[in-house]
């Protein structure tokens, strides 16, 4: 072991956590993967413009243990210092992140110190060195200092970078000398770099660059107090490029030999390293000839031995062991493997060793769930898997029916499962969410009552008293359908219920079921936030014994949440309507060119093509629905959830080729292109070019948070030209949907109890509504309104929407009031040209279909509403001709004031 | 200044003043007060800028140092706590910023030398308040893009160095970067500072008070206590400590990691508790000085004081606890020691 100076000193840095490196820490490693020199995939993302994928690998090289983040960005393609900017600004965005210290990596001082401005953390510069002489790296040394970070030193001077154990000693202790005699740097602060070369190259002068890096390494552990050795170890191995055995084993020997001698930080690939431990002690042995240079033929050697080790791939063996087990065995990997293959011949044979059927369920079967909601509970399995489970566990239960029903007929004695009913509320039709619940419930042993979308409150209760059930879960996705449940809570206090009631779906929150359904009702109201928390929740409901618990404990919550909703002051600051009008989007309309459509009026598209429309799907909503987080392709490569990403996309496709091959689904479509401008903040449509009819009148909302200096308070009609500016502009309109044709499908799912597929036919039809507005827009662009001819864009560049122009909706962000779909749906005749319609809560049926705007200038950008004041909540109300009950209503969850 | 506060921290805790804002509105100001006679015409509004009140309404500031430093504190912190060019560009006035930071460190100044030359053997010190402006330079104001920053790290350090200048022309013996909820806004102006060192030929004692914005015990910016502790310790602090969002009560476990782990004097300015339903900060006196005397028995302090909602009262109770304890010993950082 090398002798460690006595004095304590520890290197501190930071991100937004703390990283001590003491002399016991052994080994610091750095993340190499964020490197446009060292990673062919980083550097390609950053070209790219893919910053989403490129923070991907941020969080990998985290998630796979790496202490500090090396960020490196010296492309000659690139402008690398706005690169490094931007990436670390967007680190800075990512808690997961931005937890460890960040190394600024470039040979170009003006990268470092941009990047040093970026990071609130004390980081790492790497790396400055006597290479442009003395009063340069003072200079950059105090720089450094004041910017409050570490720094690398690299063993480089005026006449070169050292390449021998005397030039390496000597550049370090000169650069040491300086840093504290002349620039007073903090010497626990400093690291030297003191050069990893490649090793076995053929050349002689090259035999000792291991050795000599070794010794130089403990020369400046025991000689320069406080000093830190790092160096990037991968250099090494640069002659077995492509021989990842040998060239693993050559990274952990170095490292082995290197921490030994005191090198403490290191840039390492950690998925290119091999256990020491592990290194077959022949490929070991002759790797450590090379790398301490103790044998005059020791790189013949290795490379003769690294001929034999080349190209050892990993074999694949289908495994079938598991139908040797036992039959519980055997039903709980069927279980938690999701393979329906053996059920029935399984379950018959547990069923002839039970006594009673039922007990076959509540013993390996529901034994086999336990170990699948566990795994699901602790993170180990996600829900494409548990549905699949769902769905064999279903097939067992399927095929013990007739046993049980026999038995039934012979005893009347059954104890049954609890029952929990679940609806989406009236005016919704969305339901993917609702039968995600309904799946994880029914894993865990409660029975489901499933009364579908649209369901009215009375016809939800009547049925809940009907079959007596235990819990009552509503479900909704649009605005309006808050106030529904609202209802429903209501009329089970009118009713005198006491059942249990679980609120959940994507636009419901904890303060909403707090404020406004909490009060309303006098049993048990639990806001449930997704599906893997609907079973314990349930269970405590449910149970006798925790019931009471659960029900002052979320009652109490719910009362302290009203109350701090109700003192919460004041905190955001609006301006008024008045203001916010005046402080609109600035835009030059007397020197804008308007572009006139190719086409006035509506075209209808119908039966389009599906093989064209799979082309424009984004995946990665797709595995949201699924509760898989990731952006989609990255996510394959997500060490957690990539597999099973890849498995759930691979039978999406499977799903797409036969609703296509098929013909299983139909995409209908409608678009409008009308002569348009704005007044105020309404968009008057007309009838024709003389623009003296108006045929309809869009309404928008703007924007009422006072906003920094420069920024203009938005509307969507801040993009369509004022009508006393004299421009003639225009607006396009919306309307399609993929979901002609789905009940028939999921019908036949559900009498297979196949709720795998029943979801996975509404996920692909869903992406499949978006992929079409995705087409219709580009086809807008380029040939009906025909505003961007050229337009040449990947679907990757799509996605991203760099395009010109938007196509916001209504009722989503931009602008929020789902009562202008109507007006919307009116102008295109949607239901007589599509069949798509509207329920009362302005909820489009079929559920896959999206409609909305098209605004075509380049200025046009996606926003969110945010809140807004009353003033403008009267004025809006005044141009729609409703009432301000009504608009309150629609528009809650905009308000900033309570009603 | 004759007594150097380095050697008064080492016998003694000492005492910083409490809220200058809750003691303002105690005067229910109007526009014409704050506007006086040099802003009559000013374009903008500027009710509620409290710092102008330096210049305008310096009567009022001078009575509110007087009665803090009656009560026994021997720092009083200048009115400057938005005293920069992006602070003041809310209210149009970036021009004045020079003056309000030079008037504001002279008329605390002129009360500290009054009460010195009464007391010699209690020296009052000034420290020029260095608030955190009202931007981020590590967030981003707008969540569909978490990239874009509303301001960099030159803009601040220029507006953080014209800042100190002032403050340091005027007269005070402390710089004070505090309500620190972004480290990178205050590593600028640490930048700003060194600068002005740098410029000068001199340096001055500088404090950096943290603010903890919540229960999760990190700073808005998400760093924890000790990373933010790690992140601002590259010039020799006079003090590190935490002030604001929190009362004593809910500071107690973050102090303590500084109280562990800084190697400079640690110092805790608290509000008067959290904020009631009414969004007042009520704790008496009596309850916030018994936290504090908790605090100091177990030794986790050098210099103490208030922040929203205090008062001289308040202050006057933490001075006497104060006296009565022993001053936190600092440990040394072995950094300078040589062991061959």
């Amino acid at each position: 072991m090398f002798i460690m100076n006595k004095e304590r000193i520890t290197l501190k840095l930071s991100g937004l956590e703390p990283l001590i490196v003491t002399p016991e820490s052994n080994f610091v490693n750095v993340g190499e993967r964020t490197n446009v020199t060292g990673s062919l995939r980083f550097a390609r993302l950053i070209k790219e413009d893919k910053y989403d994928e490129a923070l991907m690998v941020a969080r990998n090289q985290v998630e796979g243990g790496a202490q500090i983040l090396d960020v490196n960005m010296d492309e000659g393609m690139l402008d690398g210092k706005e690169a490094m900017v931007r990436f670390l600004n967007l680190i800075a965005a990512e808690p997961d992140i931005a937890r460890i210290p960040i190394m600024i990596d470039s040979s170009k001082w003006e990268i470092i110190e941009a990047g040093l401005q970026c990071i609130q953390g004390k980081g790492v510069v790497n790396s400055i060195s006597l290479k442009e002489g003395e009063e340069k790296f003072i200079e950059q040394a105090k720089k450094v200092k004041r910017y409050g970070a570490a720094v690398i030193v690299m063993a480089f001077d005026e006449e070169g970078q050292a390449d021998s154990y005397e030039r390496r000693i000597e550049i370090c202790e000169r650069s040491y000398r300086v840093l504290i005699d002349q620039v007073n740097f903090p010497k626990e602060d400093i690291i030297f770099d003191p050069n990893i070369f490649p090793v076995a190259t053929g050349i002689e002068e090259h035999n000792n660059n291991a050795l000599d890096f070794f010794r130089a390494t403990r020369w400046i552990r025991e000689n320069l107090p406080g000093a830190h050795v790092s160096g990037g170890v991968s250099n090494v191995s640069f002659s077995f490029r492509g021989n990842n055995p040998v060239r693993e084993a050559m990274h952990s020997a170095f490292l082995y030999h290197a921490i030994k001698e005191g090198m403490d930080m290191g840039i390492v690939n950690p998925t290119m390293l091999e256990v020491y431990d592990d290194i077959p002690k022949d490929l070991l042995e002759r790797v450590e000839d090379v790398l301490l240079n103790r044998r005059d033929d020791a790189t013949e050697r290795l490379l003769e031995f690294a001929e034999t080790v080349k190209g050892e791939g990993k074999k694949q063996v289908k495994d079938d062991a598991w139908r040797k087990e036992s039959v519980e065995k055997r039903l709980e990997h069927a279980l938690v493997k999701g393979i329906v293959d053996y059920i029935d011949e399984d379950t018959e044979e547990a069923r002839q060793q039970h006594e009673r059927p039922l007990h076959v369920i509540e013993g390996p079967l529901m034994d086999g769930m336990n170990v699948v909601g566990d795994l699901f509970g602790s993170g180990k399995m996600f829900l494409p898997q548990v549905v699949k489970s769902a769905r064999v566990m279903k097939k067992a239960v399927a095929y013990l029916l007739p046993y049980l029903e026999a038995e039934k007929a012979a005893n009347a004695d059954t104890s049954s499962a609890s029952k929990i009913l679940l609806a989406t509320v009236k005016g919704d039709v969305h339901d993917i969410g609702k039968n995600i619940v309904g799946v994880v419930l029914a894993c865990n042993n409660y029975d489901i009552v499933d009364m579908g979308v649209m369901v009215p409150a009375d016809k939800i209760l009547d049925k809940a008293i009907e079959e007596g059930v235990d819990a009552i879960g509503l479900s909704g996705l649009i605005t309006p359908s808050l106030d529904e449940m609202v209802t429903v809570a209501k009329e089970m206090e009118r009713r005198k219920m006491n059942i249990p009631l679980l609120i959940g779906g994507a636009t419901t929150s904890r303060i909403h079921t707090a404020v406004k359904i909490d009060p309303v009702y006098s049993g048990s109201i639990v806001h449930v936030l997704d599906a893997s928390k609907s079973v314990p929740v349930a269970g405590e409901l449910i149970n006798k014994d925790t019931y009471q618990g659960i029900f002052s404990r979320t009652k109490d919550e719910y009362a302290k949440l009203r109350e701090d909703h109700a003192n919460r002051k004041q905190v955001k600051n609006y301006i008024s309507y008045q203001a916010a009008l005046e402080n609109k989007t600035q835009v030059n309309w007397a020197d804008k060119e308007m572009v006139s459509p190719a086409i006035l009026g509506n075209k209808v598209f119908n039966d389009y093509t599906l093989e064209e429309i799979r082309e424009y799907i984004d995946w990665t909503p797709f595995f949201n629905t699924w509760m898989l987080k990731g952006k989609y392709p990255a996510i394959f490569e997500n060490e957690v959830v990539g597999e099973e990403a890849k498995k759930l996309f691979d039978d999406a496709q499977v799903m797409l080729d036969k609703v296509i091959d098929q013909k299983l689904l139909y995409a209908n479509g409608v678009i409008g292109l009308y002569p348009a401008n704005a007044v105020g903040d309404d968009i008057e449509v007309y009838a024709d070019e003389s623009r003296s009819e108006i045929k309809k009148v869009f309404h928008f909302l703007r924007q009422q948070g006072k906003k920094g200096s420069g920024l203009p308070n938005l509307s969507l009609a801040d993009f369509i030209a004022p009508k006393e500016s004299g421009k003639k502009d225009y607006i396009g309109c919306f309307a399609v949907t993929a979901g002609v044709g789905i009940e028939g499908i999921i019908e036949q799912y559900e009498k297979d109890h196949d709720d795998y597929n029943s979801i996975m036919i509404k996920a692909v039809a869903d992406r499949l509504a978006e992929a079409f507005a995705e087409l219709m827009h580009a086809k807008i662009r380029k040939e009906l309104w025909a505003y961007s001819k050229d337009e040449a864009l990947d679907n990757e560049s799509l996605i991203r929407e760099k395009y010109q122009g938007i196509r916001p909706a209504p009722g989503y962000p931009a602008c929020p009031d789902h009562t202008e779909k109507q007006i919307l749906f009116d102008l295109l005749e949607v239901e007589r040209n599509t069949g798509i319609s509207l329920t009362e809560s302005c909820a489009m049926y079929p559920a896959s279909s999206v409609s909305g705007f098209y605004f075509m200038h380049p200025e046009s950008k996606y926003f969110g509403l945010g809140k807004i004041e009353k003033d403008q909540v009267l004025d809006y109300a005044e141009r729609k001709e409703m009432s301000v009950e009504e608009i309150e209503k629609w528009l809650a969850p905009n308000l900033s004031y309570d009603v | 200044m004759a007594i150097k506060i380095e050697e008064v921290l080492q016998n003694r805790i000492l005492v910083l003043d409490g809220a200058m804002g809750t003691m303002i509105q105690r005067h229910s100001l109007e526009e014409e007060d704050f506007r006086g006679k040099r802003f009559k015409n000013h374009t903008h509004p500027v009710k509620g800028n409290n710092d102008l009140l330096s210049i305008t309404r310096p009567d009022i500031i001078k009575e509110i140092h007087a009665l803090y430093y009656a009560a026994g504190a021997d720092i009083a912190e200048t009115n400057t706590f938005s005293g920069t060019t992006i602070a003041q560009a809310d209210y149009q006035l970036e021009d004045a910023v020079y003056d309000i930071n030079y008037q504001s460190a002279k008329i605390a100044r002129e009360v500290a030398d009054e009460f010195t030359a009464k007391e010699p053997d209690k020296p009052r010190f000034v420290a020029g308040s260095m608030g955190p402006t009202n931007r981020t330079a590590s967030l981003s104001p707008d969540v569909n893009d978490p990239g874009f920053r509303a301001v960099t790290f030159n803009e601040l350090v220029i507006a953080y160095k014209q800042q100190a200048e002032a403050l340091l022309d005027g007269g005070a013996d402390i710089l004070l970067v505090e309500t620190v909820f972004d480290t990178l806004n205050a590593k600028a102006a640490i930048f700003a500072i060194e600068e002005v060192f740098e410029e000068k030929g001199k340096k001055w004692p500088v404090m950096v008070s943290g603010t903890i914005t919540d229960a999760s015990g990190r700073t808005l910016s998400g760093q924890t206590t000790e990373a933010f502790l790690v992140s601002l310790s590259h010039i020799p602090l006079l003090s590190i400590g935490l002030n604001c969002a929190l009362g004593a009560e809910q500071l107690r476990p973050y102090l303590q990691t500084l109280s562990n782990k800084a190697p400079f004097n640690v110092s805790a300015h608290p509000n008067a508790g959290l904020p009631n339903e009414f969004g007042e900060y009520d704790q008496s006196p009596e309850e916030m000085a018994e936290l504090i005397d908790g605090f100091m028995q177990d030794n986790f302090l050098n210099i103490v004081g208030g922040c929203c909602g205090t008062t001289p009262d308040h202050i006057r109770m933490i001075a006497e606890v104060a006296a009565k304890h022993q001053p936190r010993v600092i440990f040394s950082q072995s950094s300078t020691v040589s062991s061959q």
